[in-house]
């Protein structure tokens, strides 16, 4: 038997999926959000870095669905369910969207936090996901860390240490 | 043809060479203020996934103190100034003359981190007006804004208004350390000039260069 928990990394404008035992991180969240949807009966848990609120922004290019808040939680409820996950039993815990720097002139790119986060809770309830926990704000970087096990993130700061929810 | 398919190696070597010119400057200026000698790498200009970026920088979670501006004018960008803490210690120490200054833990003195900003606010002018001299482009840069924290959540922000064309960035970055002080890659000051999506283009016709040579 291997006990070793396992890590799995998920990038900036990423996103995975672990089941059983293995944990999921993602690193340096600023005005990015973290989305953890997951099943804890199945114990299968998804974790999107989201970086921007509306794929309508994207300009041109090829499309890195996970990089916007609409289509990267839809993508991973979608991913979820083809592993196992039942929709009904879907919950969510969102991290992030802090506002890094204060800017006096604040136009609408200076409030990204805020925005990614309005646009995920707005996806979330479309897709009738309940919002269980969330830290969302404030103006720190947040590392997080989710068990898919005992349903657990792990919040940690800089400066304020870490945080469970 | 996406947005980083339009360059060549030359334009990027011209982009060393604007990072070259600038950091020149603004390591001079450095070496004036502390009074002490500092060495300058080659600019190292880069292709890469956000990720990388993030490992340019020593990961995203390493913690650091970072001078963020925006730049306004004729080709707008990002510009950062980031220090490892106990490189911005020591810069801080030498500047308000207390050496039992530390970055360590908050909260931080209201002078260590108004030092700070100013010497952000410095370097990172300078490196402004010698880009703005060579290119003959106004660009002005925003009030500096301080922060000390993860890499990730630093950087990430700069790379907002290039997300929305891509899932690279171009970055001009330049690593600055203090002279005989042998230092590992993740403690050196690095400056990273992030153009805007729209400002390659300006600055390219601006010296000259067309595309697609």
């Amino acid at each position: 038997m291997n006990d070793c928990v396992q890590v799995v990394k998920v990038g900036i404008a990423d996103m995975n999926i672990v089941k059983g035992s293995d944990h999921i991180r993602t690193s340096g969240l600023g005005s990015c959000v973290g989305v953890v949807v997951y099943d804890q009966s199945r114990e299968i848990a998804g974790l999107a870095h989201v970086m921007l609120p509306d794929s309508s922004l994207a300009k041109a290019g090829s499309m890195n669905i996970a990089k916007y808040a609409d289509t990267a939680v839809k993508e991973l409820v979608n991913r979820l369910i083809k592993v196992g996950a039942k929709q009904m039993a879907l919950k969510a815990k969102i991290a992030g969207g802090a506002q890094m720097f204060q800017f006096a002139n604040s136009n609408d790119m200076m409030r990204i936090g805020p925005r990614n986060v309005e646009a995920v809770k707005k996806e979330l309830s479309a897709l009738n996901i309940s919002l269980v926990a969330e830290d969302v704000g404030g103006n720190s970087g947040r590392t997080i860390e989710f068990d898919p096990k005992t349903g657990i993130l792990n919040i940690r700061t800089v400066n304020k240490g870490v945080r469970e929810l | 043809m996406t947005f980083l398919d339009k360059y060549s190696t030359m334009h990027l070597d011209i982009l060393k060479e604007i990072g070259n010119i600038g950091a020149g400057h603004a390591a001079t200026a450095l070496s004036k203020l502390l009074n002490k000698k500092i060495d300058m790498n080659v600019p190292n200009v880069k292709v890469v996934s956000f990720d990388e970026m993030m490992d340019m920088a020593g990961g995203p979670d390493n913690i650091v103190a970072s001078v963020f501006l925006r730049i306004e004018g004729d080709a707008p960008g990002s510009m950062f100034f980031v220090l490892s803490l106990q490189q911005a210690n020591t810069f801080i120490q030498q500047m308000i003359g207390d050496d039992s200054f530390s970055f360590g833990e908050p909260p931080y003195s209201e002078l260590a981190l108004s030092a700070l900003q100013e010497l952000g606010n410095i370097l990172s002018g300078s490196y402004l007006s010698s880009l703005s001299d060579f290119t003959q482009l106004s660009l002005y840069p925003s009030v500096p804004a301080l922060s000390i924290d993860m890499v990730g959540a630093i950087i990430s922000f700069g790379l907002i208004e290039l997300s929305q064309v891509s899932d690279y960035a171009i970055v001009i970055d330049t690593a600055i350390n203090e002279d005989e002080i042998i230092q590992s890659e993740s403690v050196n000051g690095h400056f990273f000039l992030l153009p805007d999506p729209t400002s390659f283009d300006i600055i390219f016709k601006s010296l000259g260069v067309a595309q697609n040579e």
